[in-house]
């Protein structure tokens, strides 16, 4: 039986992973503390140990992605962001990253609050509900959205609470978070140069990605 | 018996024997100061220049060094985990030196109640110290200290073998590169207890016990240590998996006997399972070792606070659990690996799925195997182990 896998300290060439992954991985500075909330199979979590050498931990919520993750060497527990993130400790992390999960939180509020204290810094992306596909989709279509970029129809989608970018900063400036960075990606995971915080990015942002800070 | 009996007996067991607690003995939990006592056990592969590939197996309840032999020497069978541990295997013994001692209050080779007391020249019988799962590790840590190692680079084990582990770590982290505590607990339930309890007094009703004297008036228990061991076999195994194999099966007859023979192969089988566990293991180590089961609370020592005992710990720890196994839940591991991460400590925690119980983790699981090896691959790359 054979599970070698990709050097856990050395960086591999060509190691490459999403697009919008990359974009996640490349706000993170190398050497430091990472917990990825939500890290399915692995992905942005063993290319962060691989090629930056973070010390990173990984909370999932399905089994299989938690075996998959260990079964690479990566520090991956079963756990749910809404229940599980009270037992990190403070300031444990330097980076607490949340990708594609906030809106199938239950309390995202309460979620992002979480990842200010355990991570210095709070890594977020989600899916934007302000892109013109859906605000078409509901205007002329009277229909729940339904894209590529949000496949699930409505009765059976774990997204449980969409916001659009818009929405996101308003949230961060009522519970007091300073956004560091923001960018808006298109479908293919790509950043789009517009202002994040503009209307057309609302418009035209299929992804929203952000780092934040207390 | 004489001290020549003693070596006698215990040189039919193949393996290595060593003695220790000559000069500093070994302070039990209980306050006794024991020893000189013996710890027989077992090693394959080679320890490094370096000293740092030794992995120590910790074996379970019934379990014992033999852990990767082709031939066991009482039972004929294979080791108890070759499926784990061997050439080419997760644990592979090209790569580790890896050591499984006979737990102090066994009875294949270690000190433990049928062994001779020093002291009156008769077996220790009931006056064999109450020994806990923290003296089984101290008495590990003196064999290791003995064979020059500082650092193990793994701990394993599953059931008990996992308390022992998790004991390691909580006490001598400093010695623990990585851990897989397996379907285990840092705490023995009120339910795991009462089975317990209900082994011992079968043991203790059986008139061949002799108030634990047996072995002095030449008979066994058999009959309570079988039926213990009936009880406990079941607690091993789940509903589903019980029923998958056995069913409402007759054994060899074409119907009910109306009668309170062995009609359902379940029967049969679990007699067959008591019959041949009283061959190899002592009723007295039986006691001895449930005791140390029940008496495990790792968080007792820090008021409840679980996370507490592992502060400061660099151990990389795989807490592995079994759907179905209703001994060690995965509820329990999942609070344990929460309070490791509480304590900031490097953890990941898998449920395997799996219906066969809590001996799934001494089964063909490939999920838990894919699992383990992906964990002692990444600490070994990290460990920098070739």
């Amino acid at each position: 039986m054979n599970h070698s896998l990709p050097n856990a300290t050395g960086v591999i060439p060509n190691d490459r992973i999403r697009v919008d992954l990359q974009l996640i991985a490349d706000m993170v500075e190398p050497g430091t503390r990472v917990l990825d909330i939500g890290c399915g199979d692995g992905e942005l979590l063993g290319y962060l140990t691989r090629s930056k050498d973070v010390d990173g931990r990984g909370l999932e919520l399905s089994n299989e992605g938690v075996r998959n993750c260990v079964a690479q060497g990566l520090p991956v527990m079963q756990g749910d962001a809404d229940r599980d993130l009270g037992d990190y400790p403070d300031g444990a992390f330097d980076y607490a990253i949340l990708s594609q999960t906030l809106q199938a939180t239950n309390r995202p509020k309460q979620v992002l609050t979480e990842l200010l204290r355990i991570g210095q810094k709070a890594i977020v992306s989600f899916p934007n509900f302000g892109h013109w596909r859906a605000r078409f989709d509901l205007m002329f279509r009277g229909r729940m959205p339904q894209n590529p970029n949000l496949p699930i129809m409505w009765y059976e989608t774990p997204n449980i609470h969409f916001c659009t970018v818009r929405d996101f900063v308003a949230l961060c400036d009522e519970c007091g978070f300073k956004i560091e960075r923001s960018m808006v990606l298109n479908e293919s995971g790509s950043k789009v140069s517009l202002d994040s915080h503009s209307r057309l990015a609302n418009f035209f942002g299929n992804q929203a990605l952000f780092m934040l800070s207390k | 018996m004489s001290t020549a009996a003693r070596t006698d007996q215990r040189s039919k067991l193949p393996g290595h024997h060593m003695v220790l607690g000559e000069t500093e003995k070994l302070r039990l939990d209980s306050g006794i100061e024991f020893g000189p006592f013996t710890i027989a056990y077992q090693t394959y592969g080679e320890l490094n220049a370096d000293k740092t590939n030794a992995i120590l197996v910790c074996h379970a309840l019934t379990g014992d060094q033999y852990v990767a032999d082709e031939v066991h020497p009482i039972t004929g069978k294979e080791g108890w985990w070759r499926e784990i541990v061997g050439s080419g295997k997760i644990i592979d013994t090209n790569k580790y030196f890896v050591i499984c001692s006979n737990v102090i209050g066994g009875c294949l080779g270690s000190t433990g109640p049928k062994e001779i007391n020093p002291a009156t020249g008769k077996p220790w019988g009931l006056d064999f110290p109450v020994i806990t799962i923290a003296d089984m590790v101290r008495a590990q840590t003196m064999l290791i200290d003995a064979l020059g190692i500082d650092t193990l680079f793994a701990v394993i084990g599953g059931s008990m073998g996992g308390m022992q582990v998790l004991e390691w770590c909580k006490s001598y982290s400093h010695r623990v590169f990585a851990a897989a505590p397996i379907a285990t607990s840092f705490r023995h339930s009120a339910q795991n207890i009462a089975f317990h309890e209900v082994g011992r007094q079968a043991v203790m009703a059986d008139p061949d016990w002799c108030g634990g004297n047996y072995l002095l008036e030449g008979k066994k228990p058999s009959r309570g240590l079988a039926v213990a061991r009936m009880t406990a076999h079941i607690t091993y195994l789940s509903q589903p998996a019980l029923h998958r194999k056995f069913g409402r099966k007759l054994q060899n007859r074409g119907a009910i006997t109306y009668s309170f023979d062995h009609d359902f192969q379940i029967e049969s089988y679990l007699r067959h399972q008591g019959k041949s566990f009283v061959d190899r293991f002592d009723a007295n180590s039986y006691l001895y070792i449930t005791r140390a089961m029940d008496y495990f609370d790792l968080s007792a020592d820090a008021e409840g606070r679980l996370g507490e005992a592992f502060v400061g710990c660099k151990t990389r720890f795989c807490v592995i659990s079994f759907s179905s196994d209703w001994c060690f839940t995965t509820a329990e591991s999942r609070q344990l690996a929460h309070a490791l991460n509480a304590s900031s400590c490097n953890v990941s925690c898998v449920e395997i799925e799996s219906d066969k119980g809590h001996d799934a983790f001494l089964l063909d699981e490939p999920d838990f195997h894919m699992v383990l090896s992906g964990f002692i691959e990444g600490a070994a790359e990290i460990r920098g182990l070739k």
